[in-house]
């Protein structure tokens, strides 16, 4: 291949998503990857191999947050049950310790929030308005309102009621990530579209449990947390129903993700509608598992236009 | 010093191949080829995983690689020292001659040298002694510490894991072999004898906390290489958290897996290797 057609290829990859130029299709879902941990434990490595076309921090909230008791992981066939708890430094500490940080990386950076209420939202979304460092914002909506004690994203009503606040307090790219815990997503994706959601992101991990192997006390749930989150190619059929679903709905951009091991998961949702994929726990396997995602579509695509399918 | 720095680990999971695994009582020690790895800090682990059926096993597990002390490290090889106690471990131990295995690493905080002038104590049990034979080799290259060795096991088949380092005191829980009762028996006398000691301790989490209270009434300075279920090994999924002095978490994968004891208020029921 001559040079020419290295540089036409190389610009083939790059996306356009929200106004944001990004090398190539493929992001870390939120939670997934701590680059300011992975640079201790990989040095420069980090920053020169970088997996991600852009980087979502994880879920940052107003105040500090210790997380969950353990224990906090459970294998299931072919996934993982986490129950976290969205430990994170709150958003003081963040922009001060971490932005500065998460800025070298060299890629847009996209902080995910998340509140128990419209003016919490509001909030955090106003405080990452300031920051330069900042790229877009992507609002954590799987989160129990503090008044109604539903899940705001479960709730079409409080949904487009939250990305409205948070619309208002934003000229900055909103991502909302929706939960697939609800009946109906693509209603979801519709209320976080009208309250002006500039793309959303789907899916969230699945609601789970695990009892205890058992013992004298009986039978009890095996996280702290007592229910988590099920993520992992356990669920990659599920996300591409929901991202088919939501694509049909709504025509802002979509980011897909869950389950995605390979390029062909990853074309999978693409094709089903979505502008970008997240790789998440399949990083936990590999660090770099993004990066090999990203190749695989590239050579994907070029020998789709050398030896083009029917 | 080479033995007590670390570098960077490569920032993705490497095929290795496998040499050979062997068996030690109760145990396997599971050798593989692996030239490239940045030479280990005593206490560090890596991810490891079966190239190959990784998956598809008893409850169609595992899916996730599991986290493992560097037992010891020969010129191009790795070792590992594995104990068949659920599918992961089961399938790491079917590994044969030339296999493929995944390996990221080596992750995490090792030990650091003891204070001048103090004695080593390694206080191993069960397959929690992985890591302090690699760390005695290291302690032995520099020749200017005593070491003593005290390792506890459950039965006989067990206690032949002792062979994994050398001149080792043995206690086992039936009495099969060595001391019968608590390894804590065997560090208790070797503290009352000398404690002007560092101890290095690594085992089932209610082991850990004995060592880590004797050492905290006598004031000797010890450092605990903790164990917690962990998804990545390098910070990214939050989930090897234990309870710190203070409040709050530490992840055994980044913060750990070695601390010092002083940063614990007692070793959580979750932080141990399997008894």
């Amino acid at each position: 291949m001559s040079s020419d057609e290295t540089i036409l290829t190389d610009a083939g990859d790059a996306v356009e998503f929200c106004g944001l130029s990004l090398a190539h299709p493929v992001i870390n879902g939120s939670g997934t990857f701590d680059a300011i941990a992975a640079r201790r434990a990989f040095g420069p490595a980090l920053e020169r191999d970088f997996p991600f076309a852009a980087f979502v921090s994880k879920t940052i909230t107003l105040s500090p947050r210790a997380g969950n008791p353990p224990p906090r992981l459970w294998e299931t066939p072919g996934g993982l049950i986490n129950s976290i708890g969205l430990p994170n430094k709150g958003l003081h500490a963040y922009i001060a310790e971490d932005l500065p940080r998460l800025a070298e990386l060299g890629v847009p950076l996209i902080t995910n929030v998340m509140g128990s209420s419209a003016e919490e939202f509001s909030a955090l979304v106003s405080a990452c308005d300031e920051r330069s460092e900042i790229a877009a914002i992507e609002l954590n909506v799987s989160c129990p309102n503090v008044e109604t004690g539903l899940d705001i994203g479960a709730d079409p009503k409080q949904l487009k009621q939250v990305v409205g606040a948070a619309r208002a307090s934003t000229r900055k790219p909103l991502i909302v990530k929706l939960t697939p815990n609800t009946a109906n997503v693509p209603a979801c994706a519709a209320a976080a579209q009208e309250g002006g959601a500039d793309a959303v992101s789907l899916i969230n991990t699945l609601r789970a449990m695990a009892l205890s192997p058992g013992g004298e006390r009986g039978r009890r749930p095996w996280l702290g947390g007592s229910t988590g989150g099920l993520s992992g190619p356990a669920l990659r059929a599920v996300a591409l129903a929901q991202v088919v679903g939501v694509a049909a709905r709504v025509s802002i951009p979509i980011v897909g993700m869950g389950g995605v091991q390979r390029a062909s998961h990853a074309r999978d949702l693409l094709d089903a509608g979505a502008t970008l994929v997240a790789v998440g726990t399949e990083s936990f396997r590999d660090p770099a598992a993004a990066a090999r995602v990203a190749a695989g579509l590239r050579a994907g695509r070029r020998s789709e236009a050398v030896f083009p399918t029917a | 010093m080479s033995q007590w720095s670390a570098a960077p680990a490569p920032f993705h999971r490497r095929l290795l191949t496998v040499l050979g695994i062997d068996e030690l009582g109760a145990y396997r020690v599971l050798r593989v080829a692996d030239v490239e790895t940045p030479e280990p800090r005593p206490g560090q682990f890596a991810m490891i995983a079966a190239a190959e059926r990784w998956g598809g096993g008893e409850d169609e597990r595992p899916y996730l690689p599991r986290a493992f002390s560097i037992a010891r490290r020969r010129v191009g090889e790795s070792h590992f020292l594995l104990e068949d106690v659920g599918p992961g471990t089961r399938r790491l131990c079917e590994l044969r001659e030339g296999d493929g295995m995944w390996a990221l690493g080596p992750l995490g905080k090792g030990f650091a040298p003891p204070r001048p002038r103090h004695r080593a104590i390694l206080v191993g049990g069960g397959v929690g002694i992985a890591p302090l034979a690699i760390l005695q080799d290291a302690l032995e290259a520099e020749a200017a510490t005593d070491v003593t060795v005290l390792l506890g096991f459950r039965d006989g088949a067990r206690a032949q894991g002792a062979a994994l380092l050398h001149g080792a005191q043995v206690a086992t829980d039936d009495g099969s072999v060595g001391h019968h009762g608590l390894l804590t028996e065997l560090l208790s006398k070797e503290l009352y004898e000398d404690s002007r000691a560092e101890v290095y301790a690594c085992g089932p989490a209610p082991m850990l906390e004995a060592v880590r209270a004797m050492c905290a009434t006598r004031d000797v300075p010890a450092q605990l290489a903790l164990e917690a279920g962990m998804a990545c090994g390098f910070g990214a999924c939050y989930g090897c958290a234990v309870p710190k002095r203070g409040g709050g978490y530490l992840r055994v994968c980044v913060d750990g897996p070695v601390v010092d004891a002083a940063e614990l208020d007692r070793v959580s029921e979750h932080a141990g290797a399997p008894s």
